[in-house]
C-alpha cells in the first residue's frame, strides 16, 4: 500500500483503511512493548555487568590504599589525604553494620520461619511463616470458652517483620551504592595523585553539592521521603500480594505467611466466586473508562466551540458558570447529587416519584456516567478552550477562500488541532477514569451488590473494589494483587498507545 | 451550473446567510442556558437547602418555606436539647469549627513543605543536567501509576511504627510525602525560561544554588502561586485517605471527613440542612481560588503538549 493508492480509495475506504490500521497496529505496538521491556532489562544487565567488570578492575590496578577500601571504607580516601571524606566512608560503614546486628538481622532471620500456627481450628506446622514466635494460647481456666494469649510480650507481628525486612532491603541497597561510590572515589583519588596532582579537599568537595552536585542537594529530601513514604508502602503491599494477610490472618493475634501465587490464581480462575467477580467488573471497569472519557472529550470540546465562537457574547459568564461546578470539592458535588438522585430524596420527593437512578443496574450504571460528564465536561471545557485560541486564525481564512463550511473547517481544522495536541492528555484521562474513585463510590457506593459479587457492587470498578477489599472486610491480600493488576494493566496500555500515537506520527501525511 | 444561481442578485444570498447565522447563534444560546441550569441546578439546591428552614432531607416543593440562618450558627454553636445551654465545643457532635482548624493546619504545613519539594524536583529535573535523570523521571513515572491508595494500609502500618497514626503530623508527612512525584506542571513552567539565562550567570561566577534562588525563584511567581493554591486546596477535598488514617479519631477529623459522617443513616435527617450549610461555608473560598488559578491549570495540562 503506498500513497497512491491510498489517495486513490473512496471516503469510507480511507476510513475503512484507518480502522483496518488501527486494529492491526495493536500486535505491532505489543511487539514493540515487550522489545522495549527487552532493551531495558538487557540495559539493566550491560550496566550490572560492566559494573562488576569496573570494580575488579579499580581493585586489580589501584594502590595498597584502595584494595583496603574494599574492606574498610574510606581508608583509599584516608590514605589519599582526604581525611574528611574518608571518615564519613567509615562511618557509613559502621553505622551500617551496627543497624544490621542490632535491627536488620533479627528480620531477616524471621521473614522466613517454619512454624506452627493455629489455622481454622488446627495448630498446623507452615513453612514461610512471617515471624518465629506464634502466639500460644491458653484454654480459659474457668471454661468459658475464651482463650488468653499467654506470650503477649513476645509474640511476633507478621507486619512489622515484613516491614522491617523490606527497609532492611532498601537500607542495604542505599549502603551498597555507598560503597560501590567509595571504591570509586578512592580509586580516583589514587589517580589524581599518580598524574602528580593533589586531590580535592573535604570543604572543595562539599561546596560541589552548591554547584556541580546542587541535583544532590535538592534531591536528597523528596527521595527519602517518597522512598519511606511512597516506595516501601508499595513494595510491602506488593509482597502482600504473595501471603495470605486476611481476615483470619490478622496481626498481633495470628500470623501470616508466604502462598506464592496463590491469591492470583483464586482472582484470576481458581476460585469461582472471586474470578466471576473479577471478570465483571473488569469489564465494566473498561466500558465505564471508555464511556466517561469519550463523553466527557467530544462533548466538552463542542461546549468550548459553542462559547468561544465569535458572535457568542458574554463568554466571560458563560464560562464562569461552568468553572463554579468544577471548583466546588467533589466529595460535596457527588453527595448532593447522590441525595438528589436517591430513591426517597431529592427529585424523587420533588416529584413525587421512586425513579431508581441509582438503584436499578442498568439505570445506575447509566447515571454514573452522565453524572460524570457533570463533573468532567468543565474541565475538558477550560483545557480546549485554551486550545481553540491557539489555532492560528489564517488556518481559517484559508479555508474560508477556498469554500470550506463550518462542519468542514471543523472535521478538517479544529478536530485534528485539539485530537493531536490532547492525545497525551486523552491517555491520562483514561488511566484516571479507571481509577476514578469518587464518582463511583460517593453516588452509588458501588451498589447494587447481588449476593453473587464478593464483597463488590454492580457498579464497583477495581479501584472502589480494590478499597473495599481493603477497609471493609480487610481482604488485603486480593486487594494487593488487584492493585498490581491495576497498575500492570495501566502502565502496558499507556507504553502501547503511547508508542502507536508516536508511531502513528508519519502516517500523518497521508490524510 | 445554470443561470439561476448567476442571476440571483448576490445581497439575497448574503441575506440568506446571515439569517442561518442568526438561527445558529440563537440555538446556541438556547443550548448554553439550558446547560447553564442543568449544571448549576445540584449547586443552587445545596445552597437553598442552606438557608432551609425545615429540617428533614428533602421537601416536595423547591423552595423552602422558612429561610434561615441557623444551619451555620448550629456548625459553631450547639445547644442542648433540653436546657437550652450552649454545648461546649469538645462535647458537640459534629465539632465544625475543629475540623476547619484542623484542615487549615494541616493545609497550611502541606503546602509550605510540598510547595518546598515541588520547587527543588521540578528545578532539578528541568535546569539541571545529570548522569541518573532520565533514570528518576521513568521511575517517578512508574510511580504514579500505581493505584493511589493501594499501598493505604501499609502507610498506616507505618505510621503506626512511627507513633503518628490518626495525628494530624502524620496527615503533613503524608501529603507532603507524595508532592515528590507532582513536579511535571511546574517542570513544564521551568522549561520554558531560556537557558542562557543560566548561562549567562555561570559566566558571571554564579553557582547553581546562587542561580536557582536569585534568577530562576523571582521569575517563578505564578508557578509558585499554582503549587501553593493547588497544594494547599487538596487537603480540603481529600476523603479517601483521611477516611482510613483517621478512623474513627473524630477529634483529627478533616472538614471532608467530618461533613461525610454528618449525612450517616442516624444523624441525617437532622444534621442534613447543617451539613449543606457547612458544605456552602468550605465552597466559597475554594470555588474563589479555584477561579483564580484556573488558567494555570490549563496552561498547566497543556503546556508540555503544545510544545510536543
Amino acid at each position: 500500500m503506498d500513497y497512491l493508492d491510498y489517495v486513490q480509495m473512496t471516503r469510507g475506504q480511507k476510513i475503512a483503511y484507518k480502522i483496518k490500521s488501527f486494529f492491526t497496529g495493536i500486535p505491532g505496538a505489543i511487539v514493540n512493548l515487550f522489545k522495549a521491556i527487552g532493551l531495558f532489562f538487557k540495559s539493566i544487565f550491560i550496566f550490572i555487568g560492566r559494573g562488576f567488570k569496573n570494580y575488579g578492575t579499580r581493585f586489580v590496578n589501584g594502590d595498597i590504599g584502595t584494595k583496603l577500601s574494599y574492606v574498610i571504607m574510606g581508608a583509599g580516601s584516608m590514605m589519599h589525604r582526604q581525611i574528611g571524606k574518608g571518615l564519613l566512608f567509615l562511618a557509613a560503614e559502621v553505622a551500617y553494620f551496627y543497624f544490621m546486628a542490632t535491627f536488620g538481622i533479627t528480620y531477616i532471620t524471621k521473614i522466613y520461619s517454619t512454624n506452627v500456627v493455629i489455622d481454622g481450628y488446627d495448630n498446623q506446622i507452615f513453612n514461610g511463616v512471617i515471624g518465629s514466635e506464634a502466639p500460644r494460647y491458653e484454654v480459659d481456666p474457668l471454661g468459658l470458652g475464651g482463650k488468653k494469649m499467654i506470650n503477649v510480650d513476645t509474640v511476633d507481628d507478621s507486619n512489622r517483620i515484613l516491614l522491617f525486612f523490606v527497609l532492611t532491603v532498601l537500607v542495604s541497597i542505599a549502603f551498597f551504592a555507598v560503597y560501590i561510590a567509595n571504591t570509586k572515589s578512592a580509586y580516583s583519588s589514587y589517580e589524581i595523585i599518580k598524574s602528580g596532582k593533589k586531590p580535592m579537599g573535604t570543604i572543595e568537595e562539599l561546596k560541589m553539592f552548591l554547584d556541580e552536585r546542587f541535583h544532590v542537594t535538592l534531591l536528597v529530601i523528596p527521595v527519602v521521603l517518597l522512598l519511606l513514604f511512597t516506595v516501601l508502602p508499595i513494595l510491602f503491599t506488593i509482597c502482600i500480594a504473595f501471603t495470605n494477610y486476611d481476615i483470619d490472618h490478622q496481626p498481633p493475634g495470628n500470623l501470616y505467611w508466604w502462598v506464592g501465587f496463590e491469591n492470583f490464581a483464586d482472582v484470576f480462575y481458581s476460585n469461582p466466586m472471586k474470578s466471576e467477580t473479577f471478570g465483571k467488573i473488569l469489564v465494566w471497569t473498561l466500558v465505564w473508562a471508555v464511556f466517561a472519557t469519550f463523553t466527557n472529550y467530544i462533548f466538552g470540546i463542542i461546549l468550548a466551540l459553542m462559547i468561544n465562537k465569535k458572535e457568542i457574547k458574554f463568554k466571560a459568564f458563560w464560562r464562569t458558570m461552568f468553572v463554579i461546578t468544577a471548583a466546588v470539592p467533589q466529595f460535596v458535588t457527588l453527595l448532593i447529587m447522590r441525595l438528589l438522585l436517591g430513591e426517597s430524596t431529592g427529585l424523587n420527593v420533588l416529584w413525587g416519584t421512586q425513579f431508581p437512578f441509582l438503584t436499578d443496574v442498568t439505570w445506575a450504571r447509566v447515571t454514573v456516567i452522565i453524572v460524570n460528564m457533570w463533573v468532567g465536561i468543565p474541565y475538558t471545557m477550560l483545557i480546549s478552550s485554551g486550545l481553540l485560541m491557539n489555532i492560528p486564525e489564517d488556518l481559517y481564512e484559508s479555508a474560508r477562500i477556498d469554500g470550506a463550511n463550518a462542519v468542514q473547517q471543523f472535521t478538517k481544522i479544529t478536530f485534528p488541532y485539539i485530537f493531536f495536541v490532547t492525545t497525551p492528555y486523552l491517555i491520562t484521562t483514561f488511566v484516571g477514569n479507571i481509577n476514578n474513585f469518587n464518582v463511583i463510590y460517593f453516588l452509588t457506593g458501588g451498589g447494587p451488590s447481588p449476593a453473587s459479587y464478593y464483597k463488590a457492587g454492580q457498579t464497583d470498578l477495581l479501584v472502589t473494589w480494590l478499597y473495599k477489599l481493603t477497609v471493609n472486610t480487610s481482604d488485603f491480600n486480593l486487594a494487593a494483587v488487584i492493585g498490581i493488576f491495576v497498575f500492570i494493566f495501566c502502565a502496558a496500555g499507556s507504553l502501547i498507545t503511547f508508542n502507536m500515537s508516536k508511531s502513528s506520527k508519519n502516517e500523518e501525511e497521508f490524510s | 451550473m445554470t443561470n439561476v444561481s448567476v442571476q440571483s442578485p448576490n445581497n439575497n444570498m448574503q441575506a440568506g446567510y446571515a439569517a442561518k447565522r442568526r438561527a445558529a447563534n440563537i440555538a446556541i444560546y438556547i443550548i448554553l442556558s439550558i446547560m447553564v441550569v442543568l449544571w448549576i441546578f445540584p449547586i443552587f439546591w445545596l445552597v437553598i437547602q442552606a438557608f432551609r428552614g425545615e429540617p428533614g432531607i428533602s421537601t416536595s416543593y423547591l423552595f423552602p418555606k422558612q429561610w434561615t440562618f441557623d444551619n451555620f450558627i448550629r456548625l459553631f454553636v450547639e445547644r442542648d436539647d433540653v436546657t437550652g445551654e450552649i454545648v461546649p465545643q469538645s462535647e458537640m457532635i459534629y465539632p465544625y469549627g475543629k475540623w476547619i482548624l484542623n484542615t487549615l493546619f494541616v493545609a497550611i504545613c502541606s503546602c509550605i513543605i510540598s510547595t518546598l519539594i515541588i520547587l527543588m524536583v521540578s528545578y532539578a529535573f528541568s535546569r539541571l543536567r545529570f548522569k541518573s535523570r532520565k533514570t528518576f523521571l521513568n521511575l517517578g513515572l512508574i510511580l504514579g501509576m500505581f493505584p493511589g491508595f493501594m499501598s493505604m494500609a501499609a502507610t498506616y502500618n507505618i505510621m503506626e511504627i512511627f507513633g503518628l497514626k490518626q495525628s494530624l503530623f502524620g496527615l503533613i508527612l503524608v501529603y507532603s510525602a507524595g508532592a515528590g512525584l507532582g513536579y511535571q506542571v511546574s517542570k513544564g513552567f521551568f522549561d520554558t525560561i531560556p537557558r542562557s539565562l543560566d548561562e549567562a550567570a555561570k559566566i558571571d561566577g554564579a553557582t547553581r544554588n546562587q542561580i536557582f534562588w536569585i534568577i530562576i525563584l523571582p521569575l517563578s511567581k505564578p508557578i509558585i502561586v499554582y503549587t501553593a493554591l493547588t497544594t494547599f486546596i487538596g487537603p480540603w477535598g481529600d476523603y479517601i485517605f483521611v477516611s482510613y488514617f483517621m478512623k474513627a479519631n473524630k477529634d483529627n477529623f478533616t472538614v471532608a471527613l467530618g461533613l461525610y459522617s454528618m449525612l450517616e443513616p442516624e444523624h441525617i435527617t437532622e444534621y442534613f440542612t447543617t451539613f449543606c450549610a457547612g458544605a456552602v461555608l468550605i465552597a466559597i473560598p475554594i470555588t474563589i481560588l479555584f477561579i483564580i488559578m484556573q488558567r494555570f491549570y490549563v496552561a498547566g495540562v497543556t503546556g508540555g503538549a503544545v510544545k510536543g
